[in-house]
C-alpha cells in the first residue's frame, strides 16, 4: 500500500522549505504573461461600455483604423445587440504602441441607445423594476427549497429563537496581474499562447475548439502567474480577441486587462443576503432552521451559498434564488459560497449562544459533530487566550473597547484524477519532474521538487521542475477548488517511486545485491542487508550510460484524502470615537491534510485569513444606481487589506493525517465569523451587514444609545 | 467632416459625458448616448501627429538612449521601452498593476528614493540614478532584503514581490532598525492581494539584522 511514511522518517516532507522560484521572484527575474515580450509585438485594448445598458444602434471604426501606427480593429458586439453591463466588450484595437491602443479606442464611434438598467438587488427585485432578462420573472431565478425533518415543530418545542437578516456584498478577485494574454501564431495553424491563466490545459483546450486546431498545435504556457482565485480559467473574450488580432496582423499581441476592466469583467464573489430564523433548546441543541436567501452574481446566475452551514441542524428549509443586475458576471471565487455562508451561520450562532446565556464556543462544541474542530476548538480557545474574553459583550470600559469571536469553516479537496507526469534520472545525475499543472503562487512546484528529492534522496534544488506548459502534453487540472496538490503530488510521488525503481535495477548487478534490498539514503544507494555496500548517487546514474530513466505515475488514492476542517479565533480593538475595527490578532487552526511543504503552507493560510479581513472589514464593490457604474474600481476606492490592516496572524497547520488534501480555501472561510463576532464580543452590538466600517459601527452604537 | 464626425468631436472628451451623465434621468431615458472609452490619461494625441523626443537615461547603472512621446512613464520605458538601438529594455521586474499611483507594485528607486515609475514620466528621470528590482542584487550575491524574502517565503504569486523589495530596501536604507509599526508604514505604498505581509515583516526585520 503506497504511503508518505512516518513523520520521524521524512526528510524533507512536512519540513519549512524555500520555494524554488524565489531567486526568481525577489530578483525580477519570474516572467509573467504581463512581462512577456515578443519580437514585433503589438498591444491590444478593448473598448468597453460605460453604460449598464444599452442597444447598440451603430458602431464604426473607421477612424480608429486610420490613426497611424493602428494595425486592426475588431469588434467585439454589432448593431443591433444589447450591452448589458458596464464593461462589456464593444471593440478591440492593436497597435504598435499601448499608447497608440488607447488613442484609437477615443476614435471608435459607438452610439447607444440606453436602456433602462438596474445594479442593486434592491432596485432590481423592486415593484415595477425594469425587466433585464427575458427568462426570469422579476429579475429573479425560480427558488430553490429544500425541506428537512418538521421544521414547524421544532420551532415550537425551541426555547429561544433569534430572527436576522445578513448580508455580504460583491467582493471582487483583485488579482494583481490583471487577466490577460500574449498571442503569437508560430505559422499558419500553430497557435503559442501565454496565458495569466490557473489552467494552462483548460485554456488550451478552449482555444483549439474555438479556432477549430488540433490541441497539440495549440501551447499555452503559465511560467509564473500573478494571482487568479478562481477567476482565471478561461481564456475569455479577451484572450479570443487577442488571438483574432494575431492572426489579423500576423504578428504578436499582448491584451493585458486595465485595473478597471479587471473589476468590471474578470469575476466577483457574489453576494447574499440571508433572512433567518433558528431556534434552540434550552441545553443548546440547534434543532430548527428557516432560511429565504438571495444574491447577485450580475447578469448571471451562480450567487450560490452554503446556509446552514458545519453545524447540523436537523430540521431546516431553506428557499434561495438568483437576482439578476446590469453587472459584469460572478467567477468562482476561493471556496465560492462558503465565507459568506460562514459569516451568516457564524452571527447566527453566537445571537443564539447569547440568548441561551451560553459561551458561543460552548454551544459551538455542542453542535459540532467534527471531532477534529472539536479539537481546533481546545486549541484555538488556548492560543487566543478565550478566557479573557468579555463575560458581557461591550462590558470593557474606555473609549477602545476589546472582544473576541470564533468562526469555524470546512472544506472538500483531495484532488482528482487526470494528471500526468513524468520523472526523468538522466545519467549525469540531473533529475526532472514535469507535469502540466501550474503555479497559481501556493508553490506547487516546489511540493514537487520535495516529493522526487524525498524519494531520491537528493536536495529539493537538485530537482528541476517543469510546470505550467502543456507542450509537453502531460496535462493537468486547472488549480481551483484547493484541488492542485491533491491531484498532482500522488502522481508524482508514483512516478518517482518507479523512476527509482527502475534505477535500482540498474544499480543492483554493481552492487552484488537484489533490487528489493537497494534502499536510498542522502545522496546515495545502498544495500539493505550490508551497509557498507553503497553506491554515491552520480555512481549510480552513471550506470545508465546513453539512456535515462523517464516514468509516469499514477493518482493512487491511498495517499489522498478529501474533507478539511477550519477554525478561527479573533480578537478585535474597536475605537468606539472613530468606528474604526482594528483586528489585533487571528488565530487560525487549519486542518490540511498531510502538510508537504510546511512554511508554503503556512503562507497559504496567512493568505486566506488576509483576504478573510478584507471581507470582513473592507472590501465591496459599490454600484451606483443613479449611473449604473462601478464606483470604486479601482485600487483606491476598492480597498484591499494593507499593511496597516495586517494582525498578528497564528497559523497553526492542524495536520491530522499523512494524506495530501489543499489548503488554498478553506482559510479565508471563518475569519469574517470570528471577526463580526469579536467585535459584537467588544461593543455589545451587532453587524450583520459587511464590510464592518466605521459609518456602520457608530449608527449601531448610537441607536443602542437612543 | 462628415455629421457623424462632428457628432463625435463634440462629444468625445470626458467632461462632456459625465456632463451628460449627470443631467439625465438615467434609468428612464431613452436616448442616444455616445460612449466614450475609459482611457484615464488626460487628452491624447489622435491626430498621429505624435511628437518625441530622445533622452538618455541611467538605469541600473546603464545608459539607454530612448525615443519619448512627452506622456511616457518611467514604468512604460522601463517595461516596453526600445532604445534607439532597437534593443528591448525588458527590465519588466517592476510591475504595471494599477496605473495610477494606488499599488506600489512599479516601485523603483530614483536617486535612491523610492517612486512610483507609474507616476513619473520618463523625461522627468533623466540624469537621475535610477534602479530597478534587477539592479537591487550585487552581481550574483543577492542584497539581504531579498535572501530575507526567499527564507521567509515572503512571496506567494510574486507579482507584488519585485515592488516590495525594492520598497523594502529603501526603508532599511533610511532606517537601519526599523521597528515593527515603522515597517508598516514603509511599507504601507505597497498592496499584495495573496496576503503575503506577515513573512514580509518578517524578512524586513530579518534583513535588518544583517545589514
Ligand atoms: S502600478 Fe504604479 S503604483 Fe500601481
Ligand atoms: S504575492 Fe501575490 S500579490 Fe503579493
Amino acid at each position: 500500500m503506497a504511503s508518505w511514511g512516518e513523520a520521524s522518517q521524512s526528510r524533507l516532507i512536512g519540513k519549512r522549505i524555500a520555494r524554488l522560484s524565489g531567486k526568481d521572484k525577489v530578483t525580477g527575474k519570474a516572467k509573467y504573461t504581463f512581462d512577456i515580450n515578443r519580437p514585433e509585438m503589438l498591444y491590444g485594448r478593448i473598448l468597453r461600455s460605460e453604460v449598464a445598458h444599452a442597444n447598440v444602434t451603430d458602431l464604426d471604426l473607421t477612424r480608429a483604423e486610420a490613426l497611424p501606427g493602428v494595425k486592426a480593429v475588431i469588434p467585439l458586439t454589432e448593431v443591433g445587440r444589447k450591452l448589458r453591463y458596464q464593461g462589456q466588450e464593444i471593440a478591440a484595437v492593436a497597435a504598435e504602441t499601448d499608447d497608440i491602443a488607447k488613442d484609437a479606442l477615443r476614435l471608435i464611434y459607438v452610439e447607444l441607445e440606453e436602456l433602462p438598467f438596474v445594479v442593486t438587488e434592491a432596485d432590481a427585485m423592486a415593484e415595477g423594476a425594469p425587466q433585464i432578462r427575458d427568462d426570469w420573472k422579476g429579475n429573479q431565478s425560480n427558488p430553490g427549497i429544500n425541506e428537512d425533518g418538521d421544521v414547524d415543530a421544532a420551532f415550537s418545542e425551541a426555547a429561544v429563537t433569534v430572527e436576522a437578516t445578513y448580508h455580504t456584498p460583491v467582493q471582487t478577485h483583485v488579482c494583481l496581474e490583471t487577466h490577460g494574454h500574449v498571442v503569437e501564431w508560430t505559422d499558419e495553424n500553430n497557435l503559442t499562447v501565454w496565458a495569466s491563466t490557473q489552467a494552462v490545459f483548460g485554456v488550451r483546450n478552449d482555444l483549439a475548439r474555438r479556432f477549430e486546431l488540433p490541441a497539440n498545435q495549440v501551447r499555452v504556457i503559465t511560467e509564473h502567474m500573478g494571482g487568479g482565485f478562481g477567476s482565471k480559467f478561461n481564456a475569455g473574450v479577451e484572450g479570443l480577441a487577442a488571438v483574432r488580432l494575431s492572426r489579423m496582423t500576423e504578428r504578436p499581441v499582448k491584451l493585458m486587462l486595465t485595473r478597471k476592466a479587471e473589476h468590471l469583467v474578470a469575476g466577483n464573489r457574489p453576494s447574499m443576503t440571508q433572512h433567518v430564523k433558528a431556534g434552540a433548546t434550552r441545553d443548546g441543541r440547534l434543532i430548527a432552521y428557516d432560511m429565504r436567501g438571495y444574491g447577485t452574481g450580475g447578469i448571471s446566475s451562480g450567487a450560490g451559498f452554503n446556509a446552514p452551514y458545519v453545524y447540523h441542524v436537523p430540521n431546516r428549509r431553506t428557499e434561495r434564488f438568483n437576482v439578476a443586475v446590469n453587472a459584469g458576471n460572478q467567477r468562482a471565487m476561493r471556496a465560492p459560497g462558503h465565507p459568506q455562508g460562514a459569516f451568516a451561520m457564524d452571527s447566527l450562532m453566537d445571537e443564539l449562544a447569547e440568548k441561551l446565556g451560553m459561551n458561543p464556543l460552548e454551544f459551538r462544541r455542542i453542535n459540532d459533530s467534527s471531532e477534529v474542530r472539536q479539537a481546533q476548538y481546545t486549541l484555538g480557545a488556548q492560543e487566543i487566550g478565550w478566557h479573557r474574553r468579555n463575560n458581557v459583550p461591550g462590558s470593557g470600559t474606555g473609549v477602545k473597547k476589546r472582544g473576541m469571536g470564533v468562526g469555524s469553516g470546512l472544506w472538500g479537496g483531495g484532488g482528482g484524477r487526470g494528471t500526468q507526469a513524468r520523472v526523468t534520472i538522466n545519467a549525469d545525475g540531473t533529475v526532472e519532474a514535469v507535469t502540466g499543472t501550474q503555479d497559481i503562487g501556493t508553490g506547487i512546484r516546489t511540493v514537487i521538487a520535495i516529493i522526487v528529492a524525498e524519494e531520491l534522496g537528493l536536495a529539493p534544488t537538485d530537482i528541476s521542475v517543469k510546470v505550467g506548459d502543456s507542450g509537453p502534453g502531460l496535462p493537468s487540472g486547472g488549480s481551483g477548488g484547493s484541488q492542485t496538490t491533491a491531484s498532482v503530488a500522488p502522481v508524482i510521488k508514483t512516478a518517482a517511486a518507479a523512476a527509482k525503481q527502475k534505477l535500482f535495477e540498474h544499480v543492483a548487478p554493481l552492487l552484488q545485491a537484489p533490487v528489493d534490498d537497494l534502499r536510498i539514503g542522502t545522496g546515495k544507494i545502498y544495500v539493505a542487508s550490508d551497509r557498507t555496500k553503497t553506491v554515491t548517487w552520480k555512481q549510480a546514474t552513471g550506470q545508465l550510460g546513453q539512456e535515462s530513466i523517464s516514468e509516469g505515475g499514477n493518482w493512487d488514492q491511498e495517499l489522498r484524502q478529501g474533507g478539511v476542517a477550519g477554525t478561527q479565533f479573533a480578537e478585535v480593538e474597536v475605537d468606539t470615537q472613530t468606528g474604526h475595527v482594528k483586528v489585533l490578532k487571528i488565530v487560525a487552526v487549519q486542518d490540511c491534510g498531510l502538510a508537504i511543504n510546511r512554511l508554503t503552507t503556512e503562507s497559504q493560510i496567512n493568505g486566506g485569513v488576509i483576504m478573510g479581513l478584507g471581507q470582513a472589514l473592507l472590501e465591496e464593490r459599490i454600484m451606483d444606481p443613479q449611473t449604473g457604474r462601478m464606483l470604486n474600481a479601482n485600487l483606491e476606492d476598492y480597498k484591499v487589506p494593507g499593511t496597516f490592516e495586517i494582525p498578528e496572524i497564528k497559523s497553526i497547520v492542524f495536520d491530522t493525517h499523512r494524506k495530501v488534501t489543499g489548503v488554498g480555501e478553506p482559510p479565508c472561510i471563518p475569519t469574517l465569523g470570528a471577526i463580526a463576532n469579536a467585535v459584537h464580543n467588544a461593543i455589545g452590538v451587532r453587524i450583520r451587514e459587511l464590510p464592518i466600517t466605521p459609518d456602520k459601527i457608530l449608527t449601531a452604537l448610537a441607536e443602542k444609545k437612543a | 467632416m462628415s455629421e457623424k464626425e462632428k457628432k463625435q468631436e463634440t462629444n468625445i472628451s470626458r467632461r462632456s459625458f459625465l456632463k451628460g451623465v449627470g443631467t439625465g434621468t438615467v434609468a428612464a431615458t431613452v436616448a442616444p448616448a455616445i460612449l466614450v472609452s475609459d482611457a484615464e490619461t488626460a487628452e491624447a494625441q489622435t491626430d498621429g501627429a505624435v511628437s518625441t523626443a530622445k533622452i538618455q537615461l541611467n538605469i541600473n547603472e546603464k545608459l539607454y538612449e530612448i525615443e519619448v512621446e512627452a506622456r511616457t512613464t518611467l514604468l512604460t520605458v522601463l517595461r516596453d521601452g526600445i532604445d534607439t538601438g532597437g534593443n528591448n529594455v525588458d527590465l519588466t521586474g517592476a510591475k504595471l498593476i494599477c496605473d495610477r499611483g494606488e499599488c506600489g507594485g512599479c516601485t523603483v528607486l530614483v536617486d535612491g528614493k523610492a517612486v512610483y515609475a507609474c507616476m513619473m514620466l520618463a523625461m522627468d528621470t533623466q540624469g537621475k540614478q535610477i534602479t530597478t528590482v534587477e539592479g537591487i542584487a550585487n552581481g550574483d550575491n543577492l542584497h539581504p532584503v531579498q535572501e530575507a524574502f526567499i527564507k521567509h517565503d515572503a512571496m506567494m504569486c510574486g507579482f507584488c514581490t519585485p515592488g516590495f523589495i525594492v520598497s523594502s530596501v529603501a526603508l532599511l536604507n533610511e532606517n537601519k532598525k526599523p521597528t515593527s509599526a515603522e515597517i508598516k508604514d514603509g511599507l504601507s505604498g505597497n498592496t499584495c492581494r495573496c496576503g503575503t505581509y506577515p513573512f514580509i515583516f518578517d524578512a524586513v526585520e530579518t534583513a535588518s539584522e544583517k545589514m
